[in-house]
């Protein structure tokens, strides 16, 4: 018999048996969460089913952060329910501000290893810690709060391996932008995507995050780093090194596919209406002028995406025709932000900040969207409709390449502004 | 029996339940009369008890939100049939006992009178006279789906045994 994959091995310790890629088994789950738009329903199917308490109320938690602040009365109601759902629970309540549940689940809980289900597709952000995070909808995931427990087909794997060295002004975001564009929107369906090679290993683990986040993006169920020394030194920065564990795919385990990147042959890569594998480098682009710039999001509103931004934009005017919002994915990276003058930096440049949340990204509060807009947005998806207004335009591109837009009012080149 | 409406590749949870209507989550009678408006904005008004959602490639991409498929029953759809799903929404579908369907769609046009036959594994195009085979679902979705789904399911068994 050949070796394991990652997922192979995790999901194995989970069930208490081994496994291969195609078995259907019941895990335990070690993290279940939910947000504040999946939320009320996964409580509701707790209440249909007849158990309204978690089976783990301290590895379970309720964000607010897609209406953070609440912009109407329908959402305060919901945020109350979940608060109060939580309360009497014991689960835990992260609120309007702390920031955006997958972000908050890298700093706080997320442990290599782990088998975490969360109520939003983007839940396999957590592969950046080589946890086996998936996202589900809100009844597997009330089942997985209740019982903590959910059943699962063990995926196989496509290992994608990326080497060289990344050019200036290229980043992780061009990486899965470019590899989306590459296998499509359906390329990675029912499938983990594993992530290796020299670039990755010299990715901190907020850039792995970006990839790890847009996984989905190709259809993946996660997106998985093998845990190594960057991932110990991040946990010990959040205070938490105890949780580092070695892990790894065997050498000799069966993967389906095996893709291979040169990163210096990548270059700024852009995502254009309206899906995220419609991709293009940036000189295939063409004019586009843009009325929006949007930086934050699961995908790209980490402190280190905000220096990026920052140092384009530092001393610099904001093109007067463009709008620009900063949305801190956390608590903790906005003080970041606000301690080394990173957020001084954007707003002298004439951008503005927000709150700590999900932002403009879904189309709910903090910058929706007109009829026939075009906004360069940092989230990792543009369907028609996502922002606002159906006829309104998202193009997806990296911290550079919105600073840059930023300055220019049009899409541009972040190797030009440099 | 019921009616095919046709949908293209890629649609989309913002498509089917746009996040504007967000507010609406809580109260999915009111969002129901805005299924899949991203994609045709008149289908709430058009669409019957009984009638099929037909689609393309990666039905359901997105989002994880269970509201999507929810509404989609809501208004009386039978089943979703598409060449393939995106994977948390099949789930969800099955989760809540709406039959989703992978098969060739090529040959079913707008309107065609289509009957579902679930144990036999067929589709009838009742205007055509043609018949759609499609594969069995995955065991353990066929018993949860089979029993009203997942809520059902664990009311039944009273854990999560598959
Ligand atoms: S930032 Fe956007 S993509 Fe990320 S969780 Fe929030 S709404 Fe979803």
């Amino acid at each position: 018999m050949g070796g394991k994959t990652l997922s192979e091995k995790i999901i194995g310790e989970h069930c208490g048996r081994d496994v291969s890629a195609g078995e259907v088994v019941v895990v335990n789950v070690d993290l279940s969460y939910v947000q504040d738009g999946t939320g009320p329903l996964t409580v509701r199917r707790m209440i249909e089913m007849g158990i309204e308490k978690a089976h783990n109320p301290d590895k379970t938690i309720f964000y607010l952060d897609h209406a953070s602040p609440s912009p109407r009365m329908e959402l305060s109601n919901d945020h109350e329910f979940l608060r109060d759902f939580a309360r009497k629970t014991g689960i835990i309540l992260s609120d309007i501000g702390n920031g955006i549940s997958h972000h908050v689940t890298l700093e706080k809980y997320a442990r290599p290893g782990d088998i975490i289900v969360g109520a939003d597709s983007h839940t396999c952000t957590g592969g950046a810690l080589g946890a086996f995070a998936t996202g589900m909808g809100s009844t597997d995931v009330a089942v997985a709060i209740a019982l903590g427990k959910t059943w699962m087909r063990v995926p196989e794997t496509y290992l994608v391996e990326v080497n060289g060295r990344l050019p200036k002004g290229v980043y992780s975001k061009d990486i899965i932008l470019h590899l989306i564009g590459k296998i499509t929107s359906n390329g990675a369906t029912y499938k983990a995507l594993e992530f290796t090679g020299d670039t990755i290993a010299g990715l901190s683990t907020a850039a792995r995050s970006t990839i790890g986040n847009m996984a989905v993006e190709a259809g993946a169920k996660v997106g998985l780093f093998p845990p190594d020394g960057e991932t110990r030194i991040f946990l010990k920065l959040m205070g938490r090194e105890e949780a580092f564990r070695e892990l790894r795919s065997d050498e000799d385990a069966d993967f389906e596919k095996h893709i291979e990147i040169n990163a210096e042959e990548l270059e700024p890569t852009i995502a254009c209406p309206h899906l995220v594998d419609n991709t293009k480098t940036i000189g295939e682009l063409g004019k586009v002028k843009v009325d929006q710039v949007f930086i934050g999001t699961s995908c790209n509103g980490r402190l280190e995406d905000l220096h990026i931004a920052a140092s384009i934009l530092k001393g610099n005017r904001i093109n007067r025709d463009t709008r620009v919002i900063v949305t801190p994915a956390s608590r903790r990276v906005y003080l970041e932000a606000l301690r080394d003058g990173t957020i001084e930096t954007f707003v002298e440049a004439g951008a503005l900040v927000t709150t700590p949340g999900c932002g403009a990204c879904d189309g709910v509060h903090l910058g929706i969207l007109g009829d026939g807009e075009v906004c360069l947005a940092t989230q990792p998806r543009n369907f028609k409709g996502r922002m606002g207004d159906p006829n309104a335009f998202i193009y997806l591109g990296s911290p550079a390449v919105a600073a840059a837009t930023a300055l220019t009012g049009e899409i541009s080149d972040p190797r030009e502004v440099m | 029996m019921g009616k095919a409406w046709k949908f293209g590749d890629n649609i989309s949870t913002d498509l089917i339940a746009p996040g504007r209507y967000f507010h609406l989550r809580s109260n999915l009678p009111e969002l129901a009369k805005h299924v899949l408006e991203g994609a045709r904005p008149e289908f709430a008004l058009l669409v019957q008890n009984g009638d099929f959602v037909v689609a393309g490639e990666n039905f359901g991409l997105g989002s994880s939100r269970e509201h999507a498929p929810v509404i989609i029953r809501i208004v009386g759809v039978k089943a979703v049939l598409a060449k393939s799903f995106a994977r948390i929404f099949y789930r969800n579908c099955i989760n809540i006992g709406l039959p989703a369907i992978t098969c060739n769609t090529d040959e079913i046009d707008e309107r065609n009178e289509l009957l579902l036959d679930m144990e036999r594994g067929v589709i009838t195009n009742k205007t055509k006279g043609e018949e759609i085979t499609f594969p069995p679902l995955p065991p353990v979705m066929n018993r949860i789906l089979q029993e009203g789904g997942l809520v059902a399911y664990i009311k039944n068994h009273k854990s999560l045994e598959i």
